[in-house]
């Protein structure tokens, strides 16, 4: 009795956490459909890998939490998408949901500008003049992405004469700068080098305690290091969605089981 | 130990790549013949147009001082100034850009950023088929309809002035301005688009802010080809100019730009008179070769 209550609570508490949920969501390219009835709750502050083989609708579902695809022409979504109890896809306020949802691309994305410029970026858009607030916000979200010391003496430099992983590293700062509450990451190490993909996921385990983090990713063993929960993709469903130990150790179904050993994809 | 048929088939092969490196050789060369023809043609029309133009000034004792500042261009009295054609093809060109750049520019981020592909399916090809009007129709166009319209407008007593000029030539200009703004723009990678927007900016703030900042260059190199096309036009020009020779000090004056004088005048032009008119095209060749200048040094910057 005792601990059913205790379970119920528990169980109340996630649902709390719960920073976003999604509800029997379908996405089609035209005629094609890429995912297939997407359930699932991502909690608060802590880090959501996605896996799964090439294909099987892991980045599509991705860029439906901030709404990236948009920008494609032809697709078409049904279901719901709920982020803070408000329906991403009822809101038509495209911008107020991507300051709050930042994102990360797979390859460093900066614009052909000066490292501050970029990192100021997202706040100037948002209508901050104030040199000294954008002085401090570059600062800080430098810090936080753990490259500061690296950049403080060229920050008027451009920042593509930065290596990869330092460059992907301000694509996290400037995503920081936003001071969003969930950090979409579409495999953000795949164009790094063994060191800098080291760094970028230490980066990533200091960040959890202040940001809802989704990552996809190709590495298995990047999904088991960094990330609380998995969700296995195959064919635009998702199989298995766990503790990120189970979903390695002890996954319940077979295809799972398959692709995390190694014998497929 | 190779036997005496394996020999005979290195041999062959070995003749028959003898022949095949001859071969590469020849076409090489003609290529390379080619390829200098065009050379030899510019170095041909240079060296002819300086040679003619800067006689007089070697030779017959003219000052060049007084032919670029000179304000009087009377053939028959020995005056050749051209003052006010340099400040007409300068003043109708800058009136052209003012114009045509903005135009030419948000026709280029709308076609490659905005319009929906079936507009733009339609809108492209109209703007290229405007490149291939021969500009002889352009000046058949402003003289029809562009030169009576401001003749009944703003009451001039004769339309061909430096504003129809300016309008002719923006209308010319756009093609090249809108397909080489339009191909870089599109050459701005898709990623910075992504990033931009997934950082909430809104899809104009991202056209102004990331897309065409980063394809400066190319714009630059659309502005500057199309100046080049505004400044060496003639034969439109000739039409709607009115070609008095007169400094230009209003937009309703009648000009008579550097091309137009050496068109008009060249045909039945000889000695002194002939070699000035070479002697402006000179000057007409240092502008494009400064734009060309200028072109290639922000060629350079953009490969960067």
């Amino acid at each position: 009795m005792n601990t059913t209550k205790m379970d119920r609570n528990k169980g109340n508490e996630q649902q709390i956490q719960n920073k976003i949920s999604v509800n029997d969501l379908n996405l089609f390219y035209g005629e094609k459909q890429a995912l297939f009835s997407i359930s699932i709750d991502i909690r608060e502050k802590g880090v959501t890998a996605l896996i799964g083989p090439s294909g099987c609708g892991k980045s599509t579902f991705l860029r439906t939490l901030n709404r990236m695809n948009d920008l494609i022409d032809g697709v078409k979504i049904s279901g719901d998408i709920v982020i803070d109890n408000e329906n991403i896809y009822r809101s038509n306020d495209v911008i107020k949901l991507r300051t709050k949802v930042g994102m990360v691309f797979q390859k460093p994305n900066l614009f052909p500008m000066s490292i501050y410029d970029n990192v100021a970026y997202g706040p100037r858009m948002q209508g901050i003049k104030s040199k000294k607030v954008l002085n401090q916000l570059v600062e800080d979200s430098l810090k936080s992405a753990a490259i500061w010391d690296e950049v403080k003496d060229r920050l008027k430099s451009s920042a593509l004469g930065l290596s990869g992983g330092q460059q992907q590293r301000v694509c996290i700062a400037r995503a920081i700068a936003m001071k969003p509450e969930v950090i979409l990451m579409d495999e953000p190490t795949s164009a790094l080098d063994p060191i800098s993909t080291l760094k970028v996921e230490e980066l990533i385990a200091n960040m959890k305690k202040d940001y809802t983090i989704v990552i996809v990713t190709h590495n298995m063993q990047q999904a088991a290091r960094v990330s609380d929960k998995t969700a296995f993709f195959l064919n635009g469903e998702i199989i298995e969605y766990a503790n990120t130990e189970t979903i390695f150790s002890m996954p319940k179904d077979q295809r799972t089981e398959d692709y995390v050993t190694g014998r497929f994809g | 130990m190779p036997n005496h048929s394996n020999e005979e088939l290195v041999s062959q092969i070995e003749s028959s790549n003898k022949r095949k490196y001859f071969l590469e050789k020849l076409s090489e060369k003609v290529f390379l013949f080619c390829s200098l023809l065009s050379v030899i043609s510019l170095l041909l029309i240079i060296g002819f147009v300086f040679y003619k133009g800067t006689h007089p000034f070697f030779a017959e004792g003219y000052s060049f001082i007084e032919f670029i500042f000179g304000l009087d261009w009377v053939p028959s009295e020995d005056k050749f100034g051209i003052l006010p054609m340099i400040v007409a093809s300068i003043f109708a060109t800058i009136g052209a850009l003012i114009i045509g750049v903005p135009i030419g520019l948000f026709t280029a981020i709308f076609l490659a950023e905005i319009a929906p592909k079936s507009i733009a399916r339609i809108i492209s090809p109209a703007v290229q088929l405007l490149a291939g009007i021969p500009s002889v129709l352009y000046g058949v166009f402003g003289l029809a309809i562009i030169v009576p319209f401001l003749q009944n407008h703003l009451g001039l007593a004769k339309g061909q002035s430096l504003i129809a000029v300016i309008l002719v030539l923006a209308i010319m200009m756009l093609p090249t301005i809108v397909t080489v703004a339009e191909t870089s723009i599109r050459a701005v990678p898709k990623t910075y688009r992504e990033g931009s927007l997934a950082l909430g900016a809104s899809p104009i703030g991202t056209i102004f802010k990331v897309v065409v900042p980063a394809a400066k260059s190319g714009i630059m190199a659309a502005i500057v080809l199309g100046l080049g096309r505004a400044i060496g036009e003639t034969m439109a020009v000739i039409l709607v100019a009115g070609n008095s020779l007169v400094l230009p000090t209003s937009l309703t004056d009648s000009i008579r730009p550097l091309t137009t004088n050496i068109a008009l005048e060249m045909g039945y032009a000889f000695g002194t008179h002939q070699e000035m008119l070479f002697a402006t095209g000179i000057v007409l060749f240092s502008f494009i070769l400064i734009l060309n200048l200028v072109l290639a040094k922000i060629g350079s910057k953009g490969g960067k």
